[in-house]
């Protein structure tokens, strides 16, 4: 037998970890199958193969940390521990959903974990991110905020103004590129002679570092630094967590801007399959508790699934809730007869 | 009662409702140790100190972000545009952003915010920093969109702006902040979407806001020395429209002009007259008249100035040809 190395996290997080990441995954081929059968309409932007870097960001952060990111969002509120029923129930547009229906997929909100958004703007939740943070310090409380974005999103000029203002104040506020090389089918090497994103932060006095997004251990332990630094009061960091989406930037790619050998390279560093191997060759978990974490995942799939299918779709009346704080807005009335 | 300017009035309002609501804050350009471009926050930075009142960079669409996401985070900010012109930069984070986010998250996350500044023309600027903006975004639903005409409505509408639940658009004008009026001492409060009748008569109603009602002040009294007493609305806030008010106007006096410092195309006034036709078609006498600002951009030149704007005689035309007295 091996000599046993002490791992650097617990039995309990190695798989917590796993259960997370592979409910994501499970739920996010199952939203997938349900989009081609026109189960659900909209945009639907899938996570599968970047489920670490949502991962190692939940559990390197509090409870009281607020979270905030871009509009491909589905794995964000299962990680959080938002059970993915509703996440499912919102895909399907259905008053059961995290936003009631109203937002779909490219807007999941939960007060409940402290999910600001799904935003469906590229770039806008920067801004929005640092203004949470803004918030945070303005309290005195010791919370960051955790603002996730995509490689495209680095381009937008508001990053720019965003980082300058956040560095200058000191906010509290972990930026985090989401860095899955393709701003749909743009590569990052296509869009800037500056291609390490790790760089962008360097004029407003940044720390960063780039991160491997495809090991969760790696991006828990970034998350953790730079949440640290954010919460002693030395202001923001930039994470490039390098990761790799295995689907097309939506359900209407068709992936003509790489090759088939790169998609399975990654693969070949699944997130997912690391992690079962730590847990694996760690004697962490037996086969028998494995397959228990794959019956729960898939038993939570189906009700989900079941959930959503079943759920009311929203009253008519509820498209006038939420526009306004007032409940008595008189709004003008001109779209039926 | 004591007469102060319109940029004092503003000035107070904010300072009262920073003294009672720690989450209120000031944020934009100048604002702080400049005590204002155009001198509103005036020893605010003295009193409140540079962690309630900030001055930004020139990133309106950096800064508005941050106050919409502090905001949704529990605070009321305020947020200063040296003109609504600048915050075309920022129209992503108004709009797309704070205007939907309450919507969007199901209830769960609002926008409380205030974005204030200057709005439409002040003489020389040329065409990038003479617009108007109320039409833009009285057009989207999600926001409330206000214009006083003088400081005691300032006064009483910043505060209520201050205090409401929704993003709240509140334009002023360069032209306005040295403009003088009574003002009483201690904390008032006035309605949002709430018009004010400020001349009643039974003639014609000329509906107006901002600081082209000056003029519609001035073509009243000219009228009323021909004899035509008519009943004026300063309609104060733009969304929601105080639709009651207008329409209980148009019944009694038949007759309507609306005048906006604005484009003709898409505008309040368009919307005033597809909902007066609506509601109140059976008593009108005559067809509604409006002026408006020229269908052109902006010009540099006095003379094309003067030829953009309506003037205190075309009001008085106006009025006369909706009576049918031309």
């Amino acid at each position: 037998m091996a000599t046993k190395t002490k791992l650097p996290f617990s039995k309990a997080q190695y798989l917590k970890w796993y259960e997370d990441m592979l409910l994501i995954r499970r739920i996010e081929e199952k939203a997938g199958q349900l989009y081609i059968q026109q189960k659900f309409g909209g945009f639907c932007h899938l996570y599968i193969g970047q489920e670490a870097v949502v991962a190692g960001t939940v559990s390197a952060t509090t409870k009281d940390d607020k979270h905030i990111t871009a509009y491909r969002d589905h794995g964000h509120p299962i990680a959080m521990g938002i059970h993915p029923k509703y996440m499912m129930a919102e895909l399907f547009g259905k008053s059961t959903g995290m936003s009631k229906g109203k937002g779909g997929s490219m807007h999941m909100f939960s007060k409940e974990v402290n999910l600001l958004g799904g935003h469906g703007i590229v770039g806008a939740q920067i801004a929005l991110g640092a203004g949470i943070a803004f918030a945070e310090k303005y309290k005195g409380t010791k919370n960051v905020c955790i603002t996730s974005m995509g490689d495209g999103a680095v381009r937008q000029g508001i990053l720019h103004e965003t980082f300058n203002m956040a560095m200058n104040w000191k906010l509290p506020v972990v930026f985090l590129i989401e860095n899955n090389n393709y701003a749909m089918g743009t590569s990052v090497e296509r869009t800037s002679n500056v291609k390490d994103l790790s760089e962008i932060g360097e004029s407003y006095d940044m720390p960063a570092k780039s991160v491997n997004g495809m090991k969760v251990e790696d991006v828990h332990d970034a998350i953790k630094w730079g949440a640290e630094h954010a919460r002693a009061g030395k202001g923001p960091v930039l994470l490039d967590v390098r990761t790799y989406r295995y689907k097309g930037h939506s359900m209407s790619d068709p992936q003509k801007y790489r090759t088939k050998e790169e998609v399975q390279s990654y693969k070949e560093q699944d997130p997912i399959k690391m992690v079962l191997e730590t847990i694996e060759q760690n004697k962490l978990a037996g086969q028998k508790a494995i397959q228990n974490i794959q019956d729960r995942v898939k038993a939570k799939v189906e009700e989900s699934i079941q959930f959503a299918e079943q759920s009311e779709e929203p009253s008519p009346e509820e498209l006038y809730i939420d526009n306004y704080v007032e409940a008595d807005y008189p709004f003008i009335r001109d779209n039926k007869f | 009662m004591r007469i102060i300017q319109f940029r004092e009035a503003l000035n107070e309002a904010m300072s009262e409702e920073m003294r009672r609501d720690e989450r209120v804050f000031l944020m934009g350009e100048e604002v702080a140790e400049y005590n204002g471009a155009y001198k509103v926050s005036q020893g605010m930075l003295d009193e409140f100190g540079p962690e309630r009142v900030i001055d930004t960079p020139i990133a309106e669409l950096g800064f508005t972000g941050i106050g919409v996401g502090a905001a949704m985070n529990g605070l009321r900010p305020i947020v200063e545009f040296m003109t609504f012109n600048f915050a075309v930069l920022a129209a992503d984070q108004i709009i797309n952003s704070a205007a939907k986010m309450l919507q969007m998250s199901g209830g769960q996350y609002g926008a409380p915010i205030v974005f204030r500044g200057p709005n439409g023309q002040a003489g020389q600027l040329a065409a990038t920093h003479s617009q108007s903006f109320e039409a833009f975004y009285a057009h989207v639903p999600g926001l409330k969109v206000i214009t006083p005409s003088n400081p005691y409505d300032a006064k009483g509408l910043l505060k209520a702006a201050i205090r409401d639940e929704n993003p709240v658009l509140f334009m002023e004008s360069e032209r306005m902040y040295g403009d003088k009026g009574e003002v009483p001492e201690g904390e008032y409060i006035l309605p949002i979407g709430k018009a004010d009748v400020t001349r009643e008569g039974p003639d014609c109603t000329i509906i107006s806001f901002g600081k082209i009602i000056k003029l519609v002040k001035n073509a009243a009294d000219e009228l009323a020395k021909e004899g035509i007493k008519v009943e004026v609305i300063d309609l104060r806030t733009i969304r929601p429209l105080d639709s009651e008010t207008i329409m209980n106007s148009v019944k009694k006096t038949n007759r309507l002009v609306i005048v906006e410092e604005s484009w003709p195309f898409a505008s309040i006034s368009s919307e005033i007259s597809y909902q007066v036709q609506n509601q109140a078609f059976d008593y009108l006498d005559a067809p509604i008249r409006r002026l408006t600002q020229s269908d052109t951009s902006f010009a540099f030149s006095k003379s094309l100035i003067k030829e953009a704007l309506p003037e205190v005689k075309d009001i008085m035309m106006a009025v006369k040809a909706a009576m049918y007295l031309l």
